[in-house]
C-alpha cells in the first residue's frame, strides 16, 4: 500500500496529538477527545453534504452509539470498548439500512426535515422509557480495551483519547480514499447534477443510500467514543440542537478534506469552552458572530484556508 | 502548476504543527492560571444562566449564593457564620452556565477543576447533570455539593460517595409530603389529576406521588395524568383535558414560568375553581402570582425555603439582603444556594486545615455533620451522611390587599418524608414506609 | 360526545396559534427562499417588548383593555419591523447569492446573537402580564370552558390570514412577489428591483413573527429560550403544509391541531411523537409537503 501526501500528514497529526497527550494537562485531553468523538459523527454530516445532503437529525446515530454503549454495559454485560463500538455500528447500520431506503428519495429542506422527525422520534422514545432514566439518562459502566483497564483519572481519559485517535486515523485514511473512489466521486456528481449521473449509467440510488449508511456508522462510532469519554449517556443526544450543531461545525470546517471536520470540532469547542469562562452570560452571542464572521470571511470553511491559494491558480 | 500542488503539503505540516502548538498553548496558559491561586478559595458555581430554567431558579440561585459569598468576605453574617472568609480565606467563585446538556457539564466540570483549579464546586438544578456529575466528582476527587437537583437516583448511582453531597431533599421527599398534606387537609377528595412537564422530573414526581396516594389515601382514583412538553407555554388543550375528567385535585410538579403560565391559565378557563391545585414547587411563585392563583392553592417549597423558611438569625438576614439587593424575598432556589454555600463555609471552619482545606478535609467536616441554616438546623443524616435530612412543608397560598402569604403551613420531618439509607425510594412507598416517624 | 367538541375546539385554537408562528417562516422562504431559524427569536422579541409594554402599561394605573390591545400590536409591529429591517440590511444583504443551507447557518447564528442580546435587556426573570387574558374571562359550555382571549387569537389568524392571502393574490406588491417566487431572474429582468422586495419581505415575514410572539405574550410567562421551542414546531408546520405556501401553512397547521388535540384527550403520552409523525407521514406521500410546489431538477 502506497501512502498518499494526505495520508502522511493525517498519520503524521495523529502520532503529534497523541505525544502531545502526554504533555498537556488533563482538561485538554478529555476536550481534545470530545472533539474528536464530534468530529467524527460531523464527518457524517460532510458525506452527506458532499452528495447535496443537509441532515438535521445526525444525532440519531450519534445517539444509537452511544446508548448501544450504555445499554451493552449495563444489561448484556459488555464491557470491552471495542465491542461495545461495534454492537453500536451493528445497531446503528440496521437502523440506517431501513431509513436509507425512505430518507435518500428526499433532497433539501425535505431530506434535512424528515431526518430531523427521526431523530426526534428516538427523543420522544428515549424521553418516554423511565425506566431508562429518561431526560435523566444513565451511566456508562466501566470499561476495559482487549483486556485491559485503564483505571479511573488521568490514565483513562488518556487511554480514552488514544482510542478515540485511532478510531478517527483509521476512519479519516478510510475516508479519504473514499472520497477518491468512484462511489465518492459520484456523491459529488449527484450534487452536481443528478439527472446527468443517471445518463452515465450510475444509479444515484444506490450511491446515496450506501454514502448514507456509511455516514451512519461513523457518526455512530462519534456517539459511542462520546458515551465512552464522558461516562454517561442522556436523550438530549439525539435532540435536533444537537444535530444543528454538527452541521454548524460541518460548515464551519468545510468539505474539502477529511481533517476539515476534526479542526472545526477543536476549534467549536475551544471558542466555546472558552467563551463561557470569559462571558458566562453572552457566550451564545460570542458563537453566533464567531460563526457569522467564518461564513462572510471564509465562505468555505476553515479549511479553505489552507487551500486558498490553490484555488486561485487553477 | 507545479507550485499549487505543492503548497498544500507544507500547508499541511503547518497545519498539524500549528494544532499542536495552539494545544500546547492553551495548556500552558492552563498551567499558568493556576500559579497565582495562594491566599484565596476558589469555588467553582454552576446554575443555568440561560434558558427557561435561568430565570426561576438558575440566577435567583447565583444571586443568592452572591449575597452569603459577599457577607462571608466580609464576615457580616450572623453566628456561627461570623468570622471573616472561609477558613480565613477569601471565597472567590468563578460562575458557569449549566445550559447545554450532561455531556457538556462534565467537559465544563473538568474544565472547572484542572484549568481553572477551583477548590470546591456547589451546582446543578438540573437532575441529568447531577447524575453524569456524581461519578466524575468521586473520580476526580473533587468536594461538590448539589445544591437543589432532585433526583432519587442520585447516591444511588454512585457506590459509596467520598466527595459529593447534597444539601437538600430529593424529589421523593416533595411528593410523599405532598400526598400526606392531602391526607390531612382533603381527606374526602376522590379525583385525582395530574399534569407533568415531559421529562425524567415530571415522570418520576408522578409516580412518587401516585406510589404514595396510593398508600395514604386508597380510596382515591387517579382519573387522567397529561404531559406537556418542557416550555410548551400554553396548556389550553391540557386543560380541557383535565376538565372533561372533572377531578377535585390537580397535582403538579411543573416548575417555574411553566407552572406559572399553567396555574394562571386553568384559573382563568375555571379549572381552579372545580379542583384544588397542588403545586409541589409553586413556592417560587409565591410573590409572582399576584392574585393569579385562587386562594387555597396548595404549594411546596422543596423543603423548608424561601416562604417557608423558619425564623433564625440566618434566614432574618437573608431575607433581609435579598429583599436589599433584589427587591423580593428570596424564593426557594435562592435559600436552597445560600444553604450550600454555608455548608462550604462550615466544612471549611471546621476542617481545621491550614490554608486552603483539601477535598478530603471538607469532605469530613461536612459527612454526617449538623450545620446552622438558613432553613434551620441541617443534619446530614441520608446516603451515609452525604445528603441533608430535612422537614418538608406545604402550605396554602392567600392573597389579599396585595399581599401573599401561606396559610395552613404543615411540616412534616425528614424522617416522615424520606426513606431510610439502604431502601430504594419506591420500594420504601410501595412497603408502606417502614421506618417511618411522622412526630 | 363532550370529548369530540372539545377535541374540535382546542384543535382549532392551537391551529389558529400554529398558523400565526409559522405564517411569517413560510413568507420568507416563499419568496427568499431563506429557512430563518431566527423566526423563534422574532416570536420571543414580539413576546418581551408586549409583556414588558403592558407591564409598564399596567403599573402605571392603566385598565383600558382596548388601550392594552393597541399596545400589544404597537410594541410587536413595531420591534418586528425594526429588528426585521435591522437582519436584512445589516447581515442578510451580505450573504445573498450564498447556498441555501449557508444562509440558514447565517440565520442560526442571528438566532444565537438575539437570544443573547434578549437576555442582555430583559433580563431572565419571566414576564407575566396575566391582564388581558384574565379580564376576557371566559364562556362555559357544559364542564368545558373556552377562554376568550383564546377565541380572539383564532380572530386574529384567520384575519391576518385572509389579509396575507388578499395581499399576495390581489396586490401589485403581491404580484411582483409572486413574479419573484416563480422566477427570480425573469422577474429581475422585466425590472423588478428584487432588493427592496427582499427587504419589504423579510421585514412583513419578521413582523408576523413578532405578532405571534405579541399576541401570546400574555397567556404565557414569557421566559428565555422561548424562541429556541417554538422554531422547530413552526418549521415542521410549514414542511408538513408546503414550503412558502400560505394555504400550506393554513392547512398544515390545522391538521396538527387536530391531530395533537386528539391524542391529548385519548391518548396524552403519545403527544411528543403526534408532531413529528404527522409531518413523516405527510412527506412520505407527499414528498414537498401538502401544497409545495414541485421544483423540476435540472439536467
Amino acid at each position: 500500500m502506497i501512502l498518499g501526501k494526505s495520508e502522511i500528514a493525517l498519520i503524521g497529526a495523529a502520532v503529534a496529538i497523541a505525544l502531545a497527550s502526554l504533555v498537556v494537562p488533563n482538561w485538554l485531553v478529555f476536550t481534545a477527545t470530545l472533539a474528536i468523538s464530534t468530529a467524527l459523527v460531523v464527518m457524517g454530516v460532510v458525506m452527506l453534504m458532499r452528495a447535496g445532503l443537509v441532515s438535521f437529525g445526525q444525532g440519531l446515530f450519534y445517539c444509537l452509539g452511544g446508548y448501544a454503549v450504555g445499554l451493552g454495559g449495563r444489561y448484556l454485560g459488555i464491557t470491552d470498548a471495542l465491542l461495545l463500538i461495534v454492537l453500536g455500528v451493528a445497531v446503528t447500520v440496521g437502523v440506517a439500512m431501513i431509513l436509507g431506503l425512505l430518507v435518500t428519495r428526499y433532497r433539501e429542506i425535505f431530506f434535512a426535515m424528515l431526518s430531523l422527525a427521526f431523530s426526534m422520534i428516538l427523543y420522544g422514545l428515549l424521553v418516554k422509557s423511565h425506566g431508562l432514566g429518561s431526560t435523566d439518562g444513565f451511566g456508562v459502566v466501566d470499561w476495559t480495551i482487549l483486556g485491559f483497564s485503564p483505571g479511573s483519572g488521568e490514565s483513562s481519559s488518556r487511554t480514552a483519547l488514544l482510542l478515540a485517535l485511532g478510531l478517527a486515523l483509521g476512519i479519516a485514511l478510510f475516508l479519504n480514499r473514499y472520497f477518491r473512489s468512484s462511489l465518492g466521486l459520484a456523491c459529488e456528481a449527484i450534487r452536481e447534477n443528478e439527472v446527468r449521473v443517471e445518463y452515465m449509467g450510475v444509479s444515484r440510488k444506490q450511491v446515496l443510500y450506501i454514502n448514507y449508511v456509511i455516514a451512519a456508522a461513523v457518526g455512530s462510532i462519534g456517539g459511542s467514543m462520546t458515551a465512552l469519554a464522558a461516562g454517561h449517556v442522556d436523550p438530549t443526544m439525539a435532540y435536533w440542537t444537537i444535530s444543528g450543531e454538527f452541521v454548524f461545525i460541518a460548515i464551519l470546517g468545510g468539505t474539502g478534506h477529511v481533517a476539515a471536520p476534526f479542526i472545526a470540532a477543536l476549534i467549536f469547542t475551544l471558542v466555546r469552552t472558552y467563551a463561557i469562562e470569559l462571558a458566562p452570560n453572552a457566550w451564545q452571542m460570542i458563537l453566533g458572530i464567531v460563526l457569522l464572521l467564518i461564513i462572510l470571511f471564509l465562505p468555505k470553511g476553515i479549511w479553505s484556508l489552507f487551500t486558498r491559494k490553490k484555488g486561485v491558480a487553477s | 502548476m507545479k507550485n499549487s500542488n505543492q503548497r498544500p503539503i507544507w500547508q499541511k505540516t503547518l497545519l498539524g504543527t500549528a494544532t499542536s502548538v495552539a494545544m500546547a498553548s492553551v495548556g500552558v496558559m492552563g498551567m499558568a492560571a493556576t500559579a497565582s491561586a495562594e491566599e484565596s478559595f476558589k469555588l467553582g458555581f454552576v446554575t443555568f444562566l440561560s434558558g427557561g430554567a435561568s430565570g426561576p431558579f438558575g440566577v435567583p440561585a447565583a444571586q443568592g449564593a452572591e449575597i452569603v459569598i459577599k457577607a462571608i468576605n466580609e464576615g457580616s453574617l450572623p453566628a456561627p457564620y461570623n468570622t471573616k472568609g472561609v477558613n480565613g480565606l477569601t471565597l472567590e467563585s468563578v460562575v458557569v452556565d449549566e445550559a447545554g446538556g450532561p455531556t457538556k457539564q462534565v467537559e465544563e466540570y473538568r474544565n472547572l477543576v484542572q484549568r481553572q483549579d477551583v477548590d470546591a464546586v456547589i451546582g446543578y438544578i438540573s437532575s441529568g447533570d447531577c447524575l453524569a456529575i456524581g461519578p466524575v466528582a468521586e473520580e476526580m476527587k473533587m468536594f461538590t455539593i448539589a445544591f437543589d437537583c432532585g433526583t432519587s437516583r442520585l447516591f444511588q448511582e454512585i457506590e459509596d460517595p467520598q466527595y459529593m453531597f447534597r444539601t437538600g431533599l430529593d424529589a421523593v421527599a416533595d411528593n410523599v409530603g405532598a400526598a400526606r398534606y392531602l391526607a390531612e387537609t382533603r381527606p374526602d377528595a376522590v379525583r385525582i389529576a395530574g399534569i407533568q412537564q415531559n421529562y425524567a422530573w415530571g415522570q418520576d414526581s408522578w409516580q412518587d406521588f401516585t406510589l404514595a396516594m396510593a398508600q395514604l389515601m386508597p380510596e382515591a382514583e387517579i382519573v387522567n395524568n397529561q404531559t406537556p412538553q418542557l416550555f410548551q407555554g400554553s396548556y389550553s388543550t391540557e386543560i380541557s383535558a383535565l376538565q372533561t375528567q372533572r377531578p377535585d385535585i390537580v397535582h403538579s410538579s411543573m416548575w417555574g414560568g411553566d407552572m406559572e403560565s399553567f396555574t394562571a391559565q386553568a384559573n382563568v378557563r375555571g379549572l381552579l375553581s372545580q379542583a384544588t391545585a397542588i403545586l409541589t414547587t409553586g413556592e417560587s411563585g409565591l410573590h409572582r402570582f399576584d392574585g393569579q392563583a385562587p386562594n387555597g392553592t396548595i404549594l411546596g417549597g422543596r423543603g423548608p425555603f424561601g416562604g417557608f423558611m423558619p425564623e433564625n438569625d440566618l434566614s432574618e438576614w437573608f431575607t433581609k439582603a435579598y429583599v436589599a439587593e433584589h427587591g423580593t424575598p428570596p424564593s426557594y432556589p435562592a435559600s436552597k444556594a445560600a444553604q450550600a454555600v454555608l455548608a462550604l463555609k462550615f466544612a471549611a471552619d471546621s476542617s481545621g486545615a491550614e490554608g486552603v482545606p483539601s477535598s478530603e478535609q471538607l469532605a469530613a467536616a461536612l459527612k454526617g455533620a449538623e450545620f446552622e441554616s438558613v432553613s434551620g438546623t441541617v443534619r446530614m443524616a441520608l446516603a451515609g451522611g452525604h445528603q441533608a435530612l430535612q422537614p418538608m412543608s406545604y402550605g396554602e397560598y392567600h392573597f389579599e390587599n396585595g399581599e401573599a402569604e401561606l396559610r395552613n403551613v404543615r411540616s412534616y420531618s425528614g424522617e416522615c418524608v424520606s426513606a431510610p439509607d439502604g431502601y430504594n425510594a419506591q420500594q420504601w412507598i410501595k412497603e408502606g414506609f417502614p421506618g417511618v416517624d411522622c412526630n | 360526545m363532550l370529548t369530540v367538541w372539545a377535541i374540535l375546539i382546542d384543535g382549532f385554537i392551537y391551529a389558529s396559534w400554529l398558523f400565526l408562528v409559522a405564517a411569517g417562516l413560510t413568507v420568507i422562504y416563499g419568496v427568499m427562499r431563506i429557512l430563518n431559524m431566527a423566526h423563534g427569536s422574532l416570536y420571543a422579541l414580539g413576546a418581551y417588548a408586549a409583556a414588558s409594554a403592558l407591564g409598564w402599561y399596567y403599573s402605571g394605573g392603566g385598565e383600558n383593555l382596548a388601550m392594552a390591545f393597541a399596545i400589544i400590536a404597537a410594541s410587536a409591529i413595531l420591534i418586528g419591523a425594526l429588528t426585521g429591517l435591522a437582519i436584512e440590511r445589516g447581515i442578510l444583504k451580505l450573504m445573498y447569492g450564498r447556498d441555501e443551507i449557508l444562509m440558514l447557518l447565517i440565520t442560526f447564528a442571528v438566532l444565537l446573537i438575539l437570544e443573547d442580546v434578549m437576555k442582555l435587556i430583559w433580563g431572565t426573570t419571566p414576564y407575566f402580564a396575566y391582564q388581558p387574558y384574565a379580564a376576557l374571562g371566559r364562556i362555559n359550555i357544559d364542564v368545558l370552558t373556552v377562554s376568550r382571549y383564546d377565541l380572539l387569537v383564532l380572530v386574529v389568524s384567520v384575519v391576518i390570514g385572509v389579509g396575507l392571502w388578499f395581499w399576495l393574490e390581489r396586490t401589485k406588491i403581491g404580484k411582483i412577489l409572486r413574479s419573484i417566487i416563480h422566477d427570480r431572474e425573469v422577474s429581475e429582468a422585466m425590472g423588478v428591483n428584487v432588493r427592496r422586495m427582499f427587504t419589504i419581505t423579510f421585514m412583513i415575514g419578521a413582523t408576523l413573527g413578532a405578532i405571534a410572539g405579541g399576541i401570546t405574550a400574555p397567556i404565557i410567562s414569557v421566559v428565555p429560550g422561548l424562541g429556541i421551542e417554538v422554531i422547530v414546531l413552526a418549521f415542521a408546520v410549514v414542511v408538513t403544509g408546503g414550503l412558502g405556501s400560505i394555504t400550506g401553512a393554513a392547512v398544515g397547521a390545522v391538521i396538527v391541531g387536530l391531530a395533537r388535540a386528539t391524542s391529548i384527550h385519548t391518548m396524552p403520552e403519545l403527544e411528543l411523537f403526534i408532531i413529528y409523525a404527522v409531518m413523516a407521514g405527510v412527506l412520505i406521500f407527499r414528498p414537498h409537503g401538502l401544497f409545495g410546489q414541485v421544483i423540476a431538477r435540472k439536467i
